[in-house]
C-alpha cells in the first residue's frame, strides 16, 4: 500500500465517521418530534398541562378511546382526507407532467410566453385570492363538495415548474423521436413513454402534494362545514375549540399522532420510488 | 418531402396547445377569476364593519399610498427576509451536503435507505402541531429552560418568546427543520439522473471527492437547483403559518417576527377586499422582481 | 290477538313520539343550529325534554330534524361562516335557514346590532321581558342592541371572582379563612400591598398580567369605542401601570393565558397564590381529579376579590328569517329561565345558572358546596358578583381591542418597547382590523 492510498483510506475513514455522527444528529433532530407527540399522546389533559416529561405514561388507549367514541367523526374525517389527498396527488403531478410536457417538448409560438406566464402564477401567495376564491365556490354551488379542493390542483404552477426542470435533465427528445416513428400518437407516447421516465419526478411531487393536502387547513375550513364531509384539519382544530367539559389536550395530541400515520405509511410507499436509486431505463447519459 | 415532414412537426406541435388545456382551464376558473376580483379591488374602498359592508367605493391608489406610506411595510418585508434566509442558509448547505455524502461512491456509507427516509420526516407534521410542541418546549417552565438552568447556562429561565433574536431563530429552525429534507428530496431526485459510470471516470482520474461535487454534482443539477432556491424564496414571502401560529398571530416582540403574509392575514380580519388587494398587488410585484434577480444570476447562460 | 297488541303498542308509542312536536307541527322541518363547540349540543341532549340524539351532528324533536353545524373559532372561522350565511337567511330556502346561533359576549354586539338585524329581537318571538325577570341583568346588557332591543338570551351568568392557594394564605398571610383573605386583597391598592409580601415569601401573586385585566376592563367607565374613536379608558390604564410595578417586582409574569407557564400554578410547585375566575374555572382548570393538584387536596378558596367581574358564557340568538319561531322560542324559555332545568344544569354540569331563584336556592344548603374550595359554598359570592357585574359599557370592537392590547402591552411589560411605542403598536393594531375606527 502506497502513502498517497493509506492517506486516502484514513480519509475516507475520518470523513465517513464525519458524516455518521452529522446524520445521526440530523436523524435525532427529526425523529425526535414524533418521540414527543407519541409520549404527549399517552398523557392525560392534567398531566400536560404539568409540562413536558420524557417518559410515556398510561393514558394512550384512554386518549384513543375517548376519541373514537366521541362525537367527531373521525374515521370519517381520514376518509374524506384521503380521498382528497389522494385524488389531489394524482390529478397535480399527472397535469403538470402533462403541462411541462407540452413545454418542454413541443414548439409553439406562444411556448416561450406561456413558460413565463406560469412561472408568474407561481407567485400568487394562496391568502391573496382566498377571500375571492371562496366566493366563487359559492357562486357555483360547490361549498361543502370536494371538487374545489381537488380539481385546482390540477393548475399547480409550482409541481410544474419541478417537472420542468427535471425533464430538462432527464428526458431525452431522441425517445419521444423514436416513438414518433413508431407511429404512436402523442397522447400514448406521452402515457407510456414520457411518463414512466419521469416516476422519482413524479413520486417527489405525489408525495408533497399528499402531504400538504392531509395537512391544509385554511381552505378546507372555508369550503367544508358538514360532518361528514369534514377533513382531519378541521376535526383538529374543532377538538381544540372544544368546551370546557370536553377539553381534553391529551386527546387533541392522540389526534394528531393518529392523523399522521397515514401520510408516513403513504411517504413510505412513495419514497421507495425516490430514496431505493431507481434505474429508470434509456434516462441516464 | 421537407415541407411533408414540416406540416408533420407543425401537427406534432398543435398538441402543445392541446396538452395545455387542461392546466389553463383550471386556472382560469379557479385563480385567475378570484386574481383578478383581487386586483380590482384594490382600486376600492371595500371592508366590512361588523356586519356592515363598507364601499365598495372607487378610490384610485389611495390602497397603494396608504400601504406604502403609512404601514410598515419594509419592516416585515425585513423581518421575512431575515427569517428567510437565517432557515434557507443552513437548510440548502445540509442538503447539498447530504446530497454529496448520499452520492458520493466513495464514501459508500451504510443506512443511506434510513437517513433518506428519516429525513422528510419533520414535514409529515402539521406545522401548527409543529409549533405547539416548540412552544411548550420552549416555555418559561418548559424542558430546554429547565436543561438550561440545570447546567448552569442561565441562572434563571430565559424568555425565548420574549426576545426578538430567539424567537426569529426559533423560526427560522422550524423551516429549516421542516424543509431541509424536502430540499434533499428534490436534490436527489436530480442526482438519480446522474451516470454512475461519470462519478467512476472521475474517481479513475483521481478527482477528489470536493472536486467531483463542484465539478460534475453541482452543473448536472443546476435545473433542479434553481428550481430550490426560486421555489424556497418564494415560499419565504409567503412564509405565514410557523411564525403565525408561534407568536399567536402578534408577530411580537415589537412585531419583529411578522411577516408579509401575517400582515396580509390582519386585513383579511375584517375582510378589507381594498388594502388586502393593494398589498398582494404588491407582494406579487415584489416577488416578481426578486425570483427575476434569482434567474438571472443563477441561470445567465438559459436565458441568454 | 298479538298482532293487535303491538300495532296498539305502537300507537301508543308513535302518539308519544308525536305530542313534543305537535305544538310546532305547522313549522319548519329542519332546526339549523350555527356552534363553535358541543356545549350547547350536550346541554340540549342532556336537558330539553323531548330532544332525541340521532347521530353525533342530528336530533330529533318531535318531527323537526335538528341540525348541529359547528364551525370551530379558529383563525376566526366561526364568525366567517356566520356573516357569510346569516345576512342572506331571510330568502335562503326552508331546510338551509339558520334557526338557531351562538355567540359569545366579545362579539355579540357585532351581531345583535339593529341595522344588520340578522337576530331576531326576542320580542318578536314573544318572549317578554317577564319571562327573563330571574336573569341577571349584565347577562341581558351584552346582547342589547343600541335601541335598546334585547336580542339574546343566556343560561349562564360567569360572574368570577379571586381564587387563591390556602396552603400559602395561611403561610403568608397568617390565616386562610375567606373573609380576612378578602380583607387582604379588597381593592387594588391592597392586593398589591399583599403582592409584595407574596414576593418576598417566594409566591408569585398571580400566575400572570392577563389574569388581572378581565377584572379591570370589566370596571371601565366608557366603552372602547366612543364616536367611531378608541379610548383608553382609566381603569385599562390603570392595568397597564399595575401590571408593570408587578412584573418589575418579579410579583408576576407576562405569559398568556390557558399556556403552560400559566398553569403551572395548579400544583403546589408552582408557588402562585391566586387565579381569577368563574365557577367553569373551578372544574375545568384546576384539575381537580388531578392527584396531587392543589384542587385534588380541596386546596382552594374563594373570594370576591378586588372587584366583580364575569368570564366567559355562551348567548342563545335566534336567526332572522327562521321558520321555526315556536320551537326556537321554546328552547329559549326552557333553557334559559325554566328553574328545574336549569338547576339540573347546574348541579350536572357546574354551570353557574343566570338564574337568581336557583343561585339562591344553591347558597341556601349545603348542595353548593364544593370540596375543591375545602368544602366552601361559593355560590352566594358568585350570585351577589353577578348583580354587581355591569356590562352596559361594552361596544361591538370589545374582542379585537381586548387582544390587541394585551399583547401590545406585553412588549412594554417585558421591556421590548416603552408604553408609547406599545401604545402605537396597539393603535396600529386596531386600526388594521377595523379599518373604520380613529385612534387619535
Amino acid at each position: 500500500m502506497t502513502e498517497r492510498e493509506r492517506k486516502e483510506r484514513n480519509s475516507v475513514h475520518a470523513r465517513r465517521a464525519v458524516a455518521y455522527t452529522v446524520l445521526t444528529i440530523i436523524s435525532f433532530l427529526c425523529l425526535f418530534w414524533f418521540y414527543v407527540l407519541f409520549i404527549n399522546a399517552t398523557r392525560s389533559n392534567g398531566e400536560l398541562s404539568r409540562g413536558f416529561t420524557a417518559i410515556p405514561s398510561t393514558h394512550l388507549f384512554e386518549n384513543l378511546n375517548n376519541l373514537f367514541h366521541g362525537s367527531l367523526p373521525v374515521l370519517r374525517g381520514m376518509l374524506n382526507s384521503l380521498i382528497i389527498a389522494s385524488l389531489s396527488a394524482l390529478l397535480s403531478t399527472y397535469f403538470s407532467t402533462m403541462t411541462a410536457y407540452a413545454i418542454q417538448v413541443y414548439d409553439f409560438k406562444l411556448k416561450k410566453f406561456l413558460f413565463t406566464f406560469i412561472l408568474a402564477i407561481m407567485m400568487i401567495p394562496t391568502q391573496v385570492t382566498a377571500l375571492g376564491f371562496v366566493q366563487l365556490v359559492r357562486n357555483m354551488k360547490l361549498l361543502n363538495s370536494f371538487i374545489p379542493l381537488i380539481v385546482p390542483t390540477i393548475a399547480a404552477p409550482v409541481t410544474f415548474f419541478y417537472m420542468k426542470q427535471y425533464m430538462e435533465a432527464n428526458l431525452p427528445s431522441a425517445l419521444i423521436e423514436a416513438a414518433r416513428i413508431d407511429g404512436a400518437g402523442e397522447l400514448r407516447t406521452f402515457n407510456s413513454i414520457a411518463t414512466p421516465l419521469m416516476r422519482p419526478a413524479i413520486a417527489v411531487q405525489a408525495i408533497f402534494t399528499f402531504v400538504s393536502s392531509w395537512n391544509n387547513y385554511f381552505i378546507p375550513s372555508l369550503v367544508l362545514s358538514s360532518d361528514n364531509k369534514k377533513t382531519l384539519p378541521i376535526l383538529i382544530a374543532q377538538l381544540r375549540a372544544a368546551d370546557w367539559l370536553k377539553f381534553d389536550m391529551g386527546q387533541v395530541y392522540a389526534m394528531i399522532a393518529f392523523s399522521i400515520f397515514p401520510v408516513i405509511i403513504v411517504y413510505l410507499i412513495l419514497s421507495k420510488n425516490i430514496v431505493g436509486g431507481v434505474t429508470a431505463g434509456g434516462v441516464k447519459e | 418531402m421537407t415541407s411533408n415532414k414540416k406540416s408533420r412537426i407543425t401537427s406534432y406541435n398543435k398538441w402543445g396547445y392541446i396538452f395545455l388545456i387542461p392546466f389553463m382551464v383550471v386556472f382560469v376558473v379557479f385563480q385567475l377569476i378570484p386574481l383578478v376580483t383581487t386586483i380590482y379591488n384594490s382600486f376600492f374602498e371595500n371592508y366590512m364593519s361588523g356586519l356592515k359592508q363598507v364601499g365598495p367605493n372607487f378610490i384610485g391608489l389611495k390602497n397603494y399610498v396608504q400601504l406604502l406610506t403609512q404601514g410598515d411595510l419594509l419592516k416585515y418585508f425585513k423581518n421575512t427576509m431575515i427569517m428567510w434566509i437565517a432557515g434557507f442558509i443552513p437548510q440548502i448547505l445540509l442538503s447539498l451536503l447530504l446530497g454529496a455524502w448520499f452520492t458520493n461512491p466513495s464514501l459508500k456509507l451504510k443506512g443511506q435507505r434510513f437517513f433518506k427516509t428519516v429525513i422528510y420526516l419533520p414535514n409529515l407534521i402539521m406545522a401548527s402541531a409543529f409549533s405547539m410542541l416548540f412552544f411548550t418546549l420552549f416555555a418559561n417552565t418548559g424542558p430546554v429552560n429547565s436543561i438550561l438552568v440545570n447546567i448552569g447556562i442561565f441562572k434563571e429561565p430565559y424568555q425565548f418568546m420574549s426576545h426578538a433574536g430567539t424567537v426569529r431563530g426559533l423560526v427560522a429552525m422550524m423551516n429549516c427543520l421542516m424543509w431541509f429534507g424536502n430540499t434533499t428530496i428534490l436534490l436527489m431526485a436530480g442526482m438519480m439522473g446522474i451516470s454512475d459510470s461519470l462519478y467512476e471516470a472521475a474517481e479513475v482520474d483521481g478527482a477528489t471527492p470536493t472536486q467531483i461535487f463542484f465539478r460534475i454534482t453541482l452543473p448536472l443539477l443546476k435545473p433542479i437547483f434553481i428550481y430550490v432556491v426560486v421555489t424556497s424564496l418564494i415560499g419565504g414571502l409567503q412564509m405565514f403559518d410557523v411564525p403565525q401560529i408561534l407568536t399567536n398571530g402578534t408577530g411580537d416582540p415589537m412585531r419583529t417576527s411578522m411577516t408579509l403574509i401575517m400582515y396580509l392575514n390582519k386585513h383579511l380580519y375584517s375582510k378589507n377586499y381594498g388594502l388586502a388587494g393593494a398589498l398582494s398587488v404588491l407582494l406579487l410585484i415584489l416577488t416578481g422582481i426578486l425570483s427575476l434577480i434569482v434567474f438571472r444570476t443563477t441561470a445567465k447562460d438559459e436565458l441568454k | 290477538m298479538k298482532k293487535r297488541t303491538i300495532s296498539l303498542l305502537s300507537l301508543a308509542l308513535l302518539g308519544a313520539m308525536v305530542i313534543p312536536g305537535a305544538a310546532f307541527a305547522e313549522e319548519g322541518s329542519v332546526l339549523n343550529v350555527e356552534v363553535w363547540n358541543e356545549e350547547f349540543k350536550s346541554r340540549i341532549t342532556d336537558h330539553y325534554p323531548g330532544y332525541e340524539e340521532v347521530d353525533a351532528t342530528t336530533g330529533k324533536i318531535g318531527d323537526v330534524t335538528v341540525n348541529w353545524i359547528i364551525t370551530p373559532s379558529d383563525d376566526n372561522a366561526y364568525q366567517n361562516n356566520l356573516d357569510s350565511v346569516l345576512p342572506g337567511n331571510v330568502d335562503a330556502a326552508a331546510d338551509e335557514k339558520v334557526d338557531i346561533f351562538l355567540v359569545e359576549a366579545d362579539y355579540a354586539l357585532k351581531y345583535v346590532d339593529a341595522d344588520a338585524n340578522v337576530a331576531m329581537p326576542l320580542e318578536e318571538l314573544g318572549i317578554t321581558a317577564d319571562d327573563l325577570g330571574k336573569q341577571y341583568q349584565y347577562t341581558k346588557d351584552i346582547v342589547t342592541d343600541a335601541n335598546g332591543v334585547l336580542r339574546g338570551s343566556s343560561w349562564q351568568a360567569c360572574s368570577a371572582g379571586l381564587i387563591y392557594n390556602r396552603e400559602i394564605a395561611k403561610e403568608v398571610l397568617g390565616t386562610d379563612d375567606p373573609a380576612e383573605v378578602q380583607e387582604a386583597v379588597k381593592d387594588w391598592a391592597t392586593y398589591t400591598e399583599t403582592a409584595a409580601k407574596m414576593a418576598e415569601a417566594g409566591y408569585k401573586m398571580a400566575a400572570t398580567v392577563n389574569d388581572t385585566y378581565r377584572v379591570y376592563s370589566n370596571n371601565v367607565a366608557g366603552p372602547w369605542v366612543q364616536d367611531g374613536k378608541v379610548v383608553l379608558d382609566d381603569n385599562i390604564k390603570a392595568w397597564v401601570d399595575d401590571s408593570k410595578a408587578a412584573v418589575d417586582a418579579g410579583q408576576t409574569t407576562t405569559a398568556e393565558l390557558w399556556s403552560d407557564d400559566w398553569a403551572k400554578g395548579f400544583f403546589p410547585e408552582g408557588k402562585v397564590f391566586c387565579y381569577f375566575g368563574p365557577a367553569w374555572f373551578f372544574n375545568f382548570c384546576l384539575h381537580a381529579d388531578e392527584e396531587g393538584s392543589v384542587a385534588y387536596d380541596g386546596g382552594w378558596g374563594f373570594v370576591t376579590g378586588p372587584q366583580s367581574f364575569y368570564w366567559g358564557g355562551t348567548w342563545i340568538c335566534a336567526a332572522q328569517g327562521t321558520d321555526n319561531p315556536e320551537l326556537v322560542k321554546d328552547i329559549i324559555l326552557t333553557m334559559t329561565t325554566d328553574n328545574a332545568v336549569m338547576k339540573e344544569i347546574a348541579q350536572v354540569d357546574a354551570d353557574c345558572v343566570n338564574n337568581t331563584e336557583v343561585l339562591a336556592e344553591l347558597s341556601a344548603d349545603d348542595s353548593g358546596n364544593l370540596a375543591l374550595l375545602g368544602g366552601q359554598n361559593p355560590y352566594e359570592m358568585l350570585a351577589a358578583g353577578a348583580e354587581n357585574v355591569d356590562m352596559s359599557n361594552i361596544s361591538p370592537y370589545d374582542q379585537g381591542c381586548n387582544e390587541e392590547f394585551q399583547g401590545a402591552m406585553k412588549n412594554y411589560f417585558d421591556g421590548n418597547a416603552d408604553y408609547d411605542a406599545a401604545l402605537g403598536q396597539f393603535k396600529s393594531a386596531i386600526v388594521e382590523k377595523y379599518p373604520e375606527l380613529t385612534t387619535d
